[in-house]
């Protein structure tokens, strides 16, 4: 990195306060010119070293895909809700009902699939799990406002209003069925929980990456050529360059992660005998490729991003967390924009509850038990500040997976559930210990 | 003067908070290209009055009137489609964001497909700088890393960029050094001779002096008095603000206590 960025004349735009010019470091300064958020990139670098520090300890085998492919997975619903929680607690307002949400949901939708709509529609009907997924969403959305509305305009902190929202709805699900688990829920419905069958195949999987790679090439160029047009300062060429090289290589590398695993062999025989297929002596390679739940956290993490930076109200529950008072100065209807944020969360639990259901192929009591803390965690590791106003979605679900790295690795190596507690516990005071410092010296 | 219509016209205005009366039946009112100081002591009703016209507290009763037609302002929502901007003396800034987003605040620009305009929001922002704050620096960081004059600055290019008719100035000089404060002094009168109605709210009654076509005095929630600046002497307009007398009110020992 050093050579590269001494090999540049000065990347010192006029916007860059002078005070932090004189101390930072030539390493630093090539990053400032590639204008990358260096706390993501800290958690890239984070999230990789756990990978790494459990693949070395397990003699490589926490780094075989089947592991990064489960791993990934079960990230899902956790990092699904961490991206709506940065915008509440952005926002100053915090959500612990998400858990119980997710549990009614799910719980909702399993006996909707299992018991209500056959009946109406008939078992396997093609519309069965989009019907379910809309229910799923409008259900999170309906309780979410109810919540964010006695937030909103009764002035009733959030933090008691979504505790009551935790005992309720958990006491909902329970109420559902009298705490009966739902099992199973519709065929289509369940590739939503990924799996090999709910994948979406290799050929698939290498479209997705390219056409991923071909929308980062066309998102930097159009940004250069909108700042050109207004004659701001643009990065150097190389940075332009070096971006777009390593995020392509990052996408296609993830891809390559997900297509190295395989149909286990019992499958492919099966699906080999149900399609009349001869499978040749050295056995059929089918590769999985992305995991639908995958896909959607993906599209999930745009999305967001997309409302969090790109539309109105992103701005302005930014400008809330900032200085509510001037937020509502300013001519921001505040009341309003708390409240589609609860909505906005409650549909990402509906989705969330969508995929934890089709994962588990149906709902138990305790579906979502405790999301709550995992979410809130994943945001705040992600570099969200509870005392609002700052924090990133890719961060969030960066957070997400880096939590959930560690818990899967130390399960993976045999530690019990309360050693892992332990050290999620301690890795989660350490990571926000470490930022508040990093913050503090950066005013 | 009295033949014209007046820009903004407040009549028998109150405000309680709960048992006090903070503003209370207090009329005022301000032509187009005139600047009409309001002074008085701490809590003697000044901010509240503003807070009236801007929306951000709304009055028991009375009325305001815009160009002669009365008006409903509730919420600064109100305020803004009638051309009336404030700058606070907090600045009401929200410190996260960059100087653009919070010039733009609750007004963005957009795109054609919906999404926020940044880089159009930088552009009218570093041209609204170029006449505030030319040393201005600093268009891509939080508010909150910029100095006292540029964060001003930032308040005063949020109040002006939409073409205000009527501005309150909340002692837009308090936190401002005398460079800083002599720049805000000559763009009160500019503005001013562009036809902008300014009311000026200072502890300062020199600042008033400078500055003010008219003033008026609170006192305890009421209107003392409001006079032309060159028919009054700063003594007089003191004594007002003291003693809460008109000064044909007040006896010459009085008016010597003020010195003592």
């Amino acid at each position: 990195m050093t050579d590269v960025s001494s090999a540049v004349p000065t990347t010192d735009s006029p916007d860059t306060p002078p005070a932090q010019v004189q101390v930072v470091a030539a390493p630093a300064r090539g990053l400032r010119a590639l204008e990358i958020d260096l706390r993501l990139f800290g958690m890239v670098v984070a999230l990789a070293a756990i990978l790494i520090g459990f693949g070395i300890v397990t003699e490589g085998r926490f780094i075989q895909p089947v592991n990064i492919v489960n791993l990934a997975v079960q990230s899902v619903s956790v990092a699904i809700i961490a991206t709506g929680m940065t915008m509440i607690i952005i926002s100053r307002n915090i959500d612990l009902s998400v858990g119980s949400l997710v549990g009614v949901v799910g719980m909702t939708m399993a006996v909707l699939m299992t018991r209500t709509l056959p009946n109406l529609i008939g078992f396997d009907h093609p519309a069965m799990w989009i019907i379910s997924l809309a229910i799923a969403l409008a259900l999170g959305g309906l309780m979410g406002g109810l919540q964010g509305s006695v937030i909103a305009y009764l002035g009733v902190p959030s933090f008691i209003v979504t505790l009551g929202g935790l005992l309720i709805f958990r006491g909902v699900t329970w109420a559902i069925t009298r705490g009966v688990t739902i099992s199973p829920v519709d065929p289509t419905f369940r590739l939503l929980g990924g799996g090999p069958r709910g994948s979406i195949g290799g050929t698939a999987s290498w479209v997705v990456g390219g056409t991923f790679c071909l929308a980062i090439v066309g998102l930097l160029t159009s940004g250069r050529r909108q700042r050109r047009r207004f004659g701001f300062p643009v990065r150097p060429m190389w940075a332009e360059v070096l971006v777009g090289t390593v995020g392509c290589a990052l996408v296609l590398s993830v891809v390559w992660v997900f297509n190295s695993y395989l149909w286990p062999e019992g499958l492919v025989r099966q699906y080999a005998e149900a399609n009349d297929i001869v499978v040749p002596e050295e056995g059929l390679r089918i590769e999985a490729g992305v995991p639908w739940p995958v896909l959607v956290l993906i599209a999930v993490t745009i999305g967001m991003n997309f409302i969090a930076t790109r539309r109105r109200f992103g701005r302005y529950v930014f400008a809330i967390g900032g200085n509510p008072e001037a937020a509502e100065l300013g001519g921001i209807n505040t009341r309003w924009t708390i409240m589609k944020n609860y909505i906005l969360i409650g549909m990402l639990c509906g989705l969330s509850a969508s995929i934890a259901a089709a994962r588990l192929d149906g709902a138990t009591l305790d579906l979502g038990q405790g999301y709550e803390l995992y979410v809130i965690a994943a945001s705040v590791v992600g570099g969200t500040s509870l005392a609002g106003g700052i924090g990133t979605i890719p961060g969030a679900v960066l957070g997400a997976f880096v939590m959930s790295a560690l818990s899967y690795g130390l399960s993976f190596i045999g530690l019990q559930s309360p050693i892992q507690d332990i050290v999620a516990g301690t890795v989660l005071v350490i990571a926000v210990g470490l930022d508040t410092y990093n913050r503090r010296r950066a005013r | 003067m009295t033949d014209r219509i007046p820009l903004v016209e407040m009549r028998n205005i109150r405000v309680a908070f709960g048992g006090v009366q903070a503003v209370d039946d207090v009329s005022i009112d301000l032509y187009a290209g005139e600047v009409m100081g309001v002074v008085g002591g701490n809590g003697a009703g000044k901010s509240t009055l503003m807070k009236a016209l801007s929306g951000a507290h709304k009055a028991d009763s009375g009325e305001i009137l815009i160009d002669g037609k009365p008006v409903t302002i509730a919420t600064p929502r109100d305020a803004k489609p009638l051309g009336i901007e404030t700058i606070y003396q907090t600045l009401a800034l929200a410190e996260n964001i960059d100087a653009p987003s919070n010039v733009f605040l609750g007004r963005e620009l957009m795109t054609s497909w919906g999404t926020l305009d940044d880089s159009a929001m930088e552009d009218a922002t570093r041209k609204v700088m170029k006449r505030l704050n030319p040393n201005f620096a600093g268009f891509k960081q939080p508010v909150q890393s910029l100095s006292g004059g540029q964060r001003q600055a930032v308040a005063i290019a949020r109040a002006i960029h939409f073409n205000a008719r009527v501005l309150i100035m909340d002692e837009p000089t308090a936190a401002l050094g005398p460079a800083e404060t002599t720049q805000v002094r000559d763009l009160i009168r500019q503005l001013k001779s562009e036809g902008i109605g300014i009311f000026l709210v200072s502890h300062d009654i020199h600042d008033v002096f400078d500055l003010a076509d008219r003033i008026s005095v609170m006192y305890h929630g009421k209107i003392v008095g409001t006079v032309n600046k060159n028919e009054v002497t700063t003594d007089q307009v003191l004594g007002m603000i003291i003693l809460g007398k008109k000064p044909t009110e007040m006896t010459q020992t009085e008016l010597a206590q003020l010195h003592g």
